[in-house]
């Protein structure tokens, strides 16, 4: 054994090895991201590991591996869900041989999402079993079961964590000897592997059979658990609502307290047995009120008479995401409590500067975005957003995000627009990686339907926004080898793009002449904004300004840049932030701002 | 020992080595420590949090309110933001050099910290360190987020061992930057004991 200190993203992928798994695949997405980071640090003999180019092809990967018997972990964000759920609903009936493992990973807040949904809803909807930890340590242990019930009842089961649990530190005692399963192979059997309307029907009345037995079998499970206390007001909370709980409850023994680990199939008689003696129940939880709602459900069919509190009495919020303080906050009223005030009083406190994320000093983007609005002024047109850090081009004064709703939509969104408004020109803008993920088709869909949009690709070489993982478009992947770049250029001629540009956005000039082009050019056309990102690179240089400096403030309205200050009422350089990109020197009507070169521009290979 | 001890800052300023640092000197000791960290997003420039509880018997991965016995913060509106974590008798270890906001260059404001610093000191007690004056011998104010722990180290505040601090240090800093990292670390201790 050896004590490790990891993330709980780190501590699900040493239970996952510890497990003894064969294949790991994913799509990076905050916050599950540091999963596959974590094995890829850790030996991983035997182990077949990647990043896969999206949600649905990861699923996909792995399901035909735990067909053969291995074990198989399969991790993506909430969102990723829905764009691997096509498989996730036939792999649901189809079942599996391999324990198969799906981590979807949500956020409560969002802090870093653009939904709050909820992965146990997921499952129920998917009809396979959801583990919820509550803490790292937990789901070092949880994920080790997780494999066997997958093995037991031959399904994939799935297993949520919330950023809380994902994003917080523990340690665990982590085995010094692993190894990857042996596994049989696969067996050739269509009326098994192939999925077809009768083989549906047969597993459909199979799966509402077994779904109640898991249930039962839930119920015995070590981490739906009590306190054992006998009030008659009860507390129920799942996830990391329940370290908030249990907490606060810390001084308050003698009310009860009950974990629920797996949320579905709800552990019925568990629950009943905890609810003895019980007259009034409050749900702890976050996202939807999936434990409340199972409540409702048992007191309904078993006409109990107790009382729920939660998100729908008004308990509990209905959105965003539980903190300590919040559930302290429920707890004291629910249980009629004395105000604990130990905080202390800020009413009097100054106004705090608000802190919007922003894009970093010297990051491309900005260049590409300002490329595209000088080009376009005074025209008409639609600027389509994407997921990754580019979605921060909608903050002022840049302001060339008008839309952004989840991956690859940019680009198929800029053709909706050209049909309702022939008038005016369209632009998606998309990331490297997203382009990867879910962009290919969409421009396959312009292509076909006759779209006009241009199509401007914000090549950095990497997954910035997630950690920096690599993409099909980087040369190396997560075995470690250097593969072949997939050429997006390549790609799109290959489709039938007639115009690709490529440029360096910080020539601001050639970009801006660039995009002038496309626009006046009908059909679908590409630009591709090549340059690496500032967070993994070593700066070019530094900025300065000189005395020819007329105060006028045009660089920091145009391009809002964090490292343009204002020091002692003038314009100045934060030399701490400055990368030397050069952006705001082709800018300045005076020629004020000067760039210093450093000695070679080497990338630093990582973080 | 049980402490809790709140950093907070802005996305890039390092507060999650500092985290790193104090939490595996704490275990080097022998306690049991949880920690938190805000990733994603708001790594870009916006406000982050890392919260480290050291002690057993812990149910929450963040710190409730009004519990911090120490709160590091590396920007004076940050340490304001978050003030209401601190213990009343908490302590508060600041920089007082702004991060002005972006949005600050376009619509200012006037933010230059003073004010935030006056009204920390009027709520807790508070060891003010102006990173610039303390980093300049080390030639970049990006070394405060081990300058501070020397700084926390001194304060006898948090019961651990300067030199578990530093041994930490040479295992978790690349082999290039710990020379400096162990500098800025005993300058910040010289600092405050002056």
């Amino acid at each position: 054994m050896s004590r490790e200190y990891v993330m709980g993203n780190g501590a699900i992928a040493l239970g996952a090895l510890v497990a003894g798994v064969n294949v790991v695949a994913g799509y990076p997405g905050t916050p599950s991201s540091e999963i596959i980071e974590t094995i890829s640090k850790y030996p991983h003999e035997g182990v077949h590991l990647e990043w896969s180019v999206n949600e649905k092809a990861a699923m996909e990967v792995a399901a035909a591996a735990a067909y053969s018997g291995a074990r198989v972990l399969v991790t993506m964000k909430q969102v990723g869900l829905n764009v691997a759920a096509d498989p996730l609903m036939s792999l649901a009936y189809v079942g599996v041989k391999g324990g198969m493992v799906i981590v979807s990973a949500d956020d409560p807040g969002p802090i870093s999402s653009q939904t709050e949904q909820d992965t146990r809803a997921f499952a129920e909807f998917c009809r396979i079993p959801v583990f919820d930890p509550a803490s790292p340590e937990e789901a070092y242990q949880m994920i080790g079961d997780a494999f066997e019930y997958s093995e037991k009842y031959k399904t994939p089961v799935l297993f949520r964590p919330t950023t809380r649990v994902c994003h917080a530190y523990a340690s665990i005692d982590v085995a010094d000897h692993y190894e990857a399963k042996k596994y049989e192979g696969f067996v050739k059997d269509s009326s098994r592997w192939v999925i077809f309307p009768r083989l549906s029907l047969t597993n459909h009345k199979m799966i509402e059979a077994r779904n109640p037995e898991i249930g039962k079998d839930f119920s015995g499970y070590r981490y739906n658990s009590s306190n054992h206390a006998t009030s008659q007001k009860a507390v129920f909370a799942s996830g990391v609502s329940y370290a908030y709980v249990y907490e606060f409850l810390k001084d308050y023994p003698e009310v009860k307290l009950v974990k629920i680990g797996t949320p579905y199939p709800f552990p019925e008689d568990f629950v009943r047995k905890e609810l003895e003696g019980v007259r009034e129940v409050l749900c702890v939880e976050e996202l939807s009120p999936y434990v409340e709602n199972q409540l409702y459900r048992l007191f309904g069919l078993h006409h109990l008479d107790v009382k729920i509190f939660g998100k729908r009495s008004g308990h509990v919020p209905g959105a965003g995401e539980n903190s300590a303080d919040s559930v302290a906050r429920i707890l004291t009223e629910y249980l009629g409590l004395e105000n604990k005030k130990s905080a202390m009083d800020l009413s009097d406190a100054p106004t705090i500067p608000v802190r919007p994320p922003v894009l970093c000093a010297g990051c491309p983007h900005r260049a590409s975005f300002y490329a595209v609005k000088q080009a376009m002024k005074g025209q008409k047109a639609y600027f389509c957003g994407d997921i990754g850090c580019y979605t921060l081009g909608n903050a002022m004064p840049l302001d060339m995000v008008d839309t952004c709703l989840c991956m690859g939509a940019g680009i198929t969104m800029a053709q909706g627009f050209h049909w309702v408004d022939k008038e005016a020109k369209t632009f998606a803008f998309v990331g490297d990686s997203t382009f990867f993920a879910s962009g290919m088709t969409g421009v396959v869909n312009a292509l076909y339907n006759g779209a006009d949009m241009t199509l401007c690709v914000l090549d950095n070489s990497t997954t910035a926004m997630t950690g920096h993982q690599p993409h099909p478009g980087t040369g190396r992947n997560m075995m470690g080898n250097i593969v072949d770049k997939i050429d997006i250029v390549k790609v799109l001629e290959g489709m039938g793009v007639a115009r690709i540009h490529v440029v360096d956005p910080l020539k601001l000039e050639e970009a801006v002449a660039a995009v002038r082009e496309c626009a006046k050019t009908p059909g679908v056309k590409a630009i591709i904004f090549k340059s690496p990102c500032v967070a993994i690179t070593k700066p070019a240089g530094k900025a300065c300004i000189n005395d020819s400096c007329i105060n006028c403030k045009k660089c920091i309205n145009e391009i809002g840049c964090p490292a343009l200050i204002i020091e002692n009422d003038k314009v100045a350089i934060d030399p701490a932030l400055c990368t030397g990109c050069g952006l705001c020197s082709r800018i300045c009507p005076v020629g004020a701002i000067e760039s210093t070169k450093s000695s070679g521009n080497s990338s630093k290979g990582g973080r | 020992m049980k402490k809790d001890v709140l950093l907070c800052g802005v996305g890039g300023q390092g507060t999650v080595l500092a985290s790193k640092l104090i939490a595996a000197a704490a275990m080097a000791e022998g306690n049991t420590v949880h920690s938190a960290e805000t990733i994603g997003m708001a790594q870009r420039g916006g406000s982050v949090t890392s919260h480290i509880r050291i002690g057993e018997e812990i149910g929450s991965p963040l710190i409730p309110f009004g519990q911090a016995d120490i709160m590091i913060a590396f920007e004076p509106a940050e340490a304001v933001r978050n003030l209401g974590y601190l213990k009343p008798d908490g302590i508060v270890i600041v920089n007082t050099v702004p991060v002005r906001p972006t949005t600050e260059s376009l619509h200012p404001t006037g933010y230059d910290g003073v004010e935030m610093v006056e009204y920390l000191k009027k709520k807790a007690t508070c060891i003010t360190v102006n990173a610039n004056e303390l980093c300049a011998p080390l030639g970049s104010s990006k070394f405060f987020n081990v300058a501070v722990l020397g700084v926390l180290a001194a304060s006898g505040r948090l019961d651990i061992d300067g030199e578990t601090v530093k041994k930490e240090i040479m295992k978790r800093v690349p082999e290039r930057f710990v020379e400096s990292n162990l500098k800025a670390f005993e300058i910040g201790g010289t600092y405050a004991c002056n």
